[in-house]
């Protein structure tokens, strides 16, 4: 299909540049258009030779559009266009940010790096330590006379750490690793193993005459799982989700981390994907964009609702194949309905491993009382906590012992008894 | 025998059964008239195999079908030696005492042993012109698959180090479906002509099940697909596509139901829906409530 000919131009050149500025407008409003593509367009359109305004709708249709999200707007950048071209571009200028050219988004980048610092950094909290707290109160007084600070700030709780002290522990959360075992793929590689590799055999006895004289085998190649990630950003965890978000971001960006992909989704009033924010480079930059996307930090939380939206939208297009889901919340619903622990198990049931960690589990009185946790925990495999970085680097191990459920056989039988 | 325009498309698919939209067919037409491949998207069973099937039929072309699965590798895609017979070749020739190296080394590898599957069976000329290649439910492969049906798709040759490269005299037709389990890449999109494939609204949904299941009454088509079309704006885990809908025509029809009732939709909903959670949902005076709006929505139109 490679063709080197010269493009001929419908009759009119006055279409063929119309689709070109056409396709530049979608361009700045998000779909990936290179020049090939345009190329397309036209020789479709050439093709079709249409009549109809539909079919010219449909014609462009297929060469450009290329998911489903994208459809919607190019239905609205199509109506606007085609109407009458110099008034779409009197438009862009008061329509949506996504459709704005990329010079206003490089001023906007200093503002957003205040919003993000306001956002991470601003708040101070002065909060009284919770006297259930005594125990890990003491382990961290007694530790800072033997360890040193850096040891020290592994343990101490999220919620409790001063700005200053979140930052240094940020740093470490962004060197943290989160190994992830491998599992065996149905594809195989040419290094020696367990299956027999008749190819290889045939080619070794062909250069001895047919004479068999070696016999080759190949193994399972091995790949990796996906992570998704499902947090709770309702008030009662902001601090923990912030840390733990600093945590993926630099689990979805280093390299060799092994994960094949991650996805990142926020919830607290309702769900956000923010899996693309989490590839920008820049930690912060990244969170400010997931705030702004997700407009219900420290709202109230709807779990059994968040977790309905995400089987019924996103389940089967991230937890193919799979995937490791990690579940960050409190466990506390505000509107406790029975489908919670359907949702969960639906969830579970999707899933290869379903981890749930839960700040609250740093009490040492923690009992599974409220509704929410209640019709929780019989659906996860592994529930820890997740309130400081050694909870976090425990993590790992979680990982690497899949029947290891945690603080799960415990608790579980706390609740029934 | 391509097609002149869009409505000869669209003429030549509903002989074969197939009813399908303007929308669709432009995408069909300039998939022909390009020689691109055709990339549709949509929900399980929204007719996005079907439309190979009728696109083969109605130029008379073979189907030659890839289902794609997860470790899908080129000997079960491209091609496999068939190294059985290579050994006993091997041994008759041993017996034979001409077991002379270079004549068997070129009598072994040739298109006798070759086992051919189903890219490089594409790749070959046909009676009655280039075939249909349907590669099926792309999103259940990976990512290296993937790149290798990109390498495939721009050149549609093969290379055999053992034979050589074999090109196919006329591109196949290659229609590519996904269920979105997981988004495929863009590099292989880009080379494609892409459509999302959605359910069809109600007129269009009775005339594919006058196609489809032309015995069952004019009434009862209406009623279930009023039926199914009022059952996918509720909150389900997974929505019954057209081809539900015409298996639970078909099964009504072997149950000589003429009108819907609650009580026959609670037996038969095994076939709309798949998931227990949404059979629950349904039973009790849910399906009631749904069938009552369903029967008012036709009255009114």
């Amino acid at each position: 299909m490679v063709e080197l000919a010269a493009l001929e131009l419908p009759d009119d050149p006055k279409l063929a540049q119309n689709i070109t500025h056409f396709a530049r407008a979608l361009r700045k409003a998000g779909l990936p258009i290179g020049p090939g593509r345009i190329i397309d367009a036209i020789r479709a359109v050439e093709a079709t030779g249409f009549t109809e305004r539909a079919d010219f709708y449909w014609t462009l249709h297929a060469c450009f559009v290329s998911k489903p999200e994208e459809r919607a707007t190019f239905g609205q950048l199509f109506r606007l266009y085609w109407r009458d071209p110099r008034y779409l571009e009197q438009m862009m200028s008061f329509m949506s940010p996504m459709v704005r050219g990329v010079a206003e988004e490089r001023t906007a980048q200093a503002a957003e790096k205040r919003a993000a610092e306001a956002l991470l950094d601003g708040q101070e909290r002065d909060l009284p330590t919770p006297e259930e707290d005594g125990e890990e109160v003491e382990i961290s007084i007694d530790a800072s006379q033997t360890i040193s600070t850096q040891e020290k700030l592994r343990s101490l709780d999220f919620e409790q750490m001063s700005t200053a002290e979140m930052a240094a522990a940020k740093r470490i959360l962004a060197s943290l690793r989160l190994p992830v075992p491998p599992i065996l793929s149905r594809r195989t590689q040419n290094l020696p193993g367990r299956l027999p590799d008749w190819r290889a055999t045939m080619r070794g006895a062909m250069r001895h005459g047919g004479e068999v004289t070696d016999f080759a085998t190949k193994r399972r190649r091995i790949r990796y799982p996906n992570l998704v990630v499902l947090c709770d950003i309702s008030g009662s965890m902001s601090q923990y989700s912030r840390a733990v978000l600093h945590f993926l971001h630099a689990v979805a960006n280093r390299e060799g981390q092994g994960w094949a992909q991650v996805h990142a989704f926020t919830f607290g009033t309702r769900l956000t994907n923010i899996t693309r924010h989490l590839r920008t480079r820049d930690v912060d930059a990244a969170l400010s964009a997931a705030g702004l996307e997700a407009q219900d930090w420290e709202g109230g939380t709807r779990i059994a609702e968040c977790l309905a939206s995400f089987n019924r939208d996103w389940s089967r297009r991230v937890m193919g194949q799979g995937a490791v889901v990690l579940l960050i919340t409190d466990g506390l619903d505000r509107d406790t309905t029975a489908d919670l622990g359907r949702e969960m198990e639906r969830l579970k049931l999707s899933s290869r491993q379903l981890i749930w960690l839960n700040p609250l589990l740093r009490w040492d009185g923690f009992a599974p009382k409220a509704k929410g946790i209640m019709a929780m925990l019989p659906h996860c495999s592994s529930f820890r906590a997740g309130h400081n970085i050694t909870s976090l680097e425990g993590l790992a191990d979680a990982l690497a012992r899949p029947h290891d459920s945690g603080q799960k056989a415990r608790l579980m039988a706390m609740m029934q008894g | 025998m391509v097609f002149a325009d869009i409505d000869a498309v669209q003429s030549a698919l509903a002989k074969q059964d197939y009813v399908c939209g303007r929308a669709l067919a432009t995408v069909v037409f300039l998939s022909l008239r390009l020689g691109r491949p055709l990339f549709l998207e949509g929900e399980a069973g929204t007719g996005k195999t079907e439309i190979a099937k009728a696109i083969a039929a109605s130029l008379g072309r073979r189907l030659i079908r890839l289902q794609c699965y997860e470790g899908l590798d080129a000997a079960s895609a491209v091609y496999e030696w068939n190294f059985a017979e290579q050994m006993i070749a091997i041994r008759a020739a041993e017996a034979a005492g001409g077991a002379d190296r270079d004549i068997l080394k070129t009598e072994l590898f040739t298109e006798e042993y070759l086992i051919e599957r189903p890219l490089l069976e594409a790749m070959r000329p046909q009676d009655g012109g280039a075939p249909v290649l349907l590669i099926d439910e792309l999103d259940r492969t990976d990512a290296p698959f993937e790149a290798f049906l990109l390498e495939a798709l721009s050149d549609f040759q093969v290379t055999i180090p053992e034979l050589g490269t074999i090109k196919a005299p006329e591109p196949p037709i290659v229609i590519l479906t996904s269920n979105r389990t997981r988004e495929v890449h863009d590099a292989l999109k880009r080379r494609c002509l892409y459509h999302w494939v959605d359910y069809p609204d109600f007129e269009r949904e009775i005339e594919i099940l006058h196609a489809r299941a032309p015995e069952a009454s004019e009434a009862l088509s209406r009623e279930v697909v009023a039926f199914v079309q009022k059952l996918r704006t509720e909150d389900l885990f997974k929505k019954p596509g057209v081809a539900e809908t015409i298996d639970w025509a078909k099964c009504l029809l072997a149950l000589d139901v003429i009108n819907l009732s609650p009580a026959v939709i609670a037996d038969t909903l095994g076939a709309i829906l798949k998931y227990q959670d949404d059979i629950q949902k349904l039973e009790g005076s849910e399906a009631k409530r749904i069938l009552e709006e369903a029967k008012a929505g036709l009255e009114t139109v």
